[in-house]
């Protein structure tokens, strides 16, 4: 008898009193706010994770050494004669497509992450249905900024001076972040739609090679095929390498700034919704 | 009807199809608040689904459901406050430690940093994790997974907490503290709707059970209620010669007029005593049959007999029948 009552006693101490169901007010819509802070914890889970696995960062710190060396020591002789002209050009170009490829990453972890169990929990918790997609790209931004960072910090040591000056260069490297990350719902809808982690991949980077090399990353526009040229201008990549190279090379922001700002929102604005979409039903 | 107060839940001929599977076909279930309420059936027999309907995580094909007096599709957000579930594979995150996952949980659900810290600690003593609290869950026992699970589920203090299948895989040990916790969560005021394979532990915990089998409710009542159903007592016999087993069984049938039960194990037959007078007379027939008796004993009925009675068929062989977790039933 004392031990049950013992027992008892601890458990008010702890949970108190549940409030009936019928006496709670709860409502039926989640607010702006606890979007974004819903997410913002979601991203907190995605760093945790990184801190946890510092293996999975493994792409994101070699990929830009590897593709700044090899294209710029490739191209750099055959396109502007010597490698301290090309690296103005290919600078922007390789940190446009390192970080965009990185964003893949991001629909296939997705993948692997909604096929554990927590998944199951966030779809049961009155969270808004968005954020655990939200946060897992968001935390993604690490990745791009690491990125990022290495791309620059590689063209740096291979002696490429921005003129645009620091403060340009951090402009260009958010430009950059925004971009991928809008990027990177297109991936996070194949991450959701496809079956397996593996296929993602597959998917994705049909994607992302066109996307990333049918643009002005590498060459001059003008040696390219008439009708190509007019993909390669459209490519909002090549509006965003573009604008990473006004920047770096002349502190300038130009209307291609606009346009890989605008191409940014555009995919948001089609793949945002088609991704939570394609999330809700798998539940 | 009665005031939502008093129904924590409440569905209405619930259809769930996956394909031509009719995973669940029709469920009536009523739960009156403070109870513990088991949903008891094999593998399979379309629990999970229940469970997933009515927390929001399927949309049900037919048929309504309220939690509260809250309709589970025009109101799910306002469900999904009053709910917490705890799935039937760990539904926590592997990969951090315990008092990261409740305090992500805690986060998500509003509450503030040392708020959620605060109330991590909390359960994480609560349920006996507060050593294992920084080890990674990767780490972890299937008990000590199961308790976190479950922590997770209350962070919010719901109202009506969801277990499915809380002791699958657990040592009788853990399963006996699970049931402590389950019966403090009623104690303070929760409404439990917990489903499960195993007779005893709806027998136990259960103020009242929903049998459910190929997506049908066959029985609901209270324990008692359910084993009145198949008559006051049975009588067990076990036979020396296994093979007289169909021979004892229509015996049964002619002398008592009731319908034996064969059970799985050899020579073993259970048959519904509502009239014990005229036992005498079958043990004369059965003598005169030159049938042998090892044994012969007189039971009160348990949920297994009312499982067998209610869908003719034992909980073993519908187990062999679909024994992965998927919604697949092979109909007999």
């Amino acid at each position: 008898m004392t031990t049950t009552s013992t027992t008892h006693a601890r458990t008010s101490d702890i949970t108190p009193n549940i409030t009936p169901g019928a006496t709670r007010q709860p409502r039926n819509h989640v607010s702006f706010e606890q979007t974004v802070r819903n997410s913002f914890t979601m991203a907190y889970r995605g760093l945790l994770k990184i801190k946890r696995t510092p293996e999975q960062l493994v792409d994101v710190t070699l990929q830009p050494i590897i593709f700044t060396l090899m294209f710029t020591y490739i191209f750099g002789g055959a396109i502007s004669g010597n490698i301290a002209g090309y690296l103005p050009i290919i600078i922007p170009g390789i940190l446009a497509q390192t970080v965009i490829t990185t964003s893949v990453v991001t629909g296939v972890q997705l993948r692997e992450d909604m096929d554990k169990g927590v998944f199951d929990r966030f779809k049961s918790m009155p969270i808004a249905r968005i954020s655990p997609l939200a946060g897992a790209l968001l935390a993604d931004t690490v990745r791009y900024l690491i990125a990022s960072t290495l791309t620059f910090v590689m063209g740096y040591i291979m002696g490429w001076r921005p003129a645009g000056g620091l403060g340009a260069v951090i402009i260009a490297g958010l430009l950059v972040i925004v971009c991928a990350w809008a990027i990177s719902w297109v991936f996070a809808f194949f991450g959701v739609i496809a079956r397996s982690a593996s296929s993602v991949q597959g998917i994705s980077f049909l994607v992302l090679f066109p996307l990333t090399f049918l643009s002005n990353a590498f060459v001059p526009v003008e040696t390219m095929p008439g009708w190509l040229q007019w993909f390669v201008n459209a490519n909002p990549v090549s509006h965003l390498i573009t604008a990473v190279r006004d920047l770096t090379g002349s502190g300038t922001i130009g209307s291609d700034f606009g346009l890989a700002l605008l191409g940014a929102a555009v995919v948001v604005a089609i793949f945002a919704p088609l991704t939570v979409r394609a999330y809700m039903r798998k539940a | 009807m009665s005031k939502s107060s008093d129904w924590a839940v409440e569905a209405h001929g619930l259809v769930k199809t996956f394909g031509d599977n009719r995973a669940v076909d029709g469920v009536d279930l009523s739960v009156r608040t403070g109870t513990i309420y088991g949903v008891l059936g094999p593998n399979g027999a379309g629990k999970t689904t229940t469970i997933s309907m009515l927390a929001t995580l399927l949309r049900p094909d037919e048929g309504t459901a309220t939690v509260f007096g809250h309709d589970v599709q025009n109101e799910a957000q306002v469900v999904r406050q009053l709910i917490g579930v705890t799935a039937q594979f760990a539904s926590v995150d592997e990969r951090l430690s315990a008092s990261e996952n409740l305090v992500i949980f805690g986060r998500l659900l509003g509450l503030g940093r040392t708020e959620a810290k605060r109330r991590s600690a909390e359960l994480l003593e609560e349920f006996a994790l507060t050593e294992a609290a920084r080890r990674p869950i990767s780490k972890f026992s299937g008990g000590m997974r199961r308790r976190l699970d479950l922590a997770a589920s209350l962070i919010a203090q719901p109202p009506l907490i969801f277990l499915d299948e809380p002791t699958t895989g657990l040592d009788p040990r853990t399963r006996a503290q699970m049931y402590d916790t389950i019966r403090r969560l009623v104690s303070t005021g929760s409404t439990v709707l917990l489903t499960t394979q195993y007779l005893d532990e709806a027998d136990q915990l259960a103020d009242r059970i929903a049998v459910i089998d190929n997506g049908k409710v066959v029985a609901e009542g209270t324990s008692n209620e359910l084993k009145a159903s198949v008559g006051e007592s049975s009588l067990q016999l076990r036979l020396i010669d296994p093979a007289d087993t169909e021979d004892t069984r229509r015996a049964i049938a002619s002398v008592l007029g009731v319908e034996a039960t064969i059970t799985s194990e050899p020579g073993r037959v259970t048959a519904p005593m509502t009239n014990p007078d005229a036992v005498t007379d079958l043990f004369i027939t059965l003598r005169e049959a030159g049938i042998r008796l090892a044994e012969m004993s007189v039971q009160k009925p348990t949920l297994d007999e009312v499982f067998l009675t209610l869908t003719g068929h034992g909980v073993e062989a519908s187990t062999e029948a679909s024994d992965a977790s998927e919604p697949e039933r092979v109909s007999a």
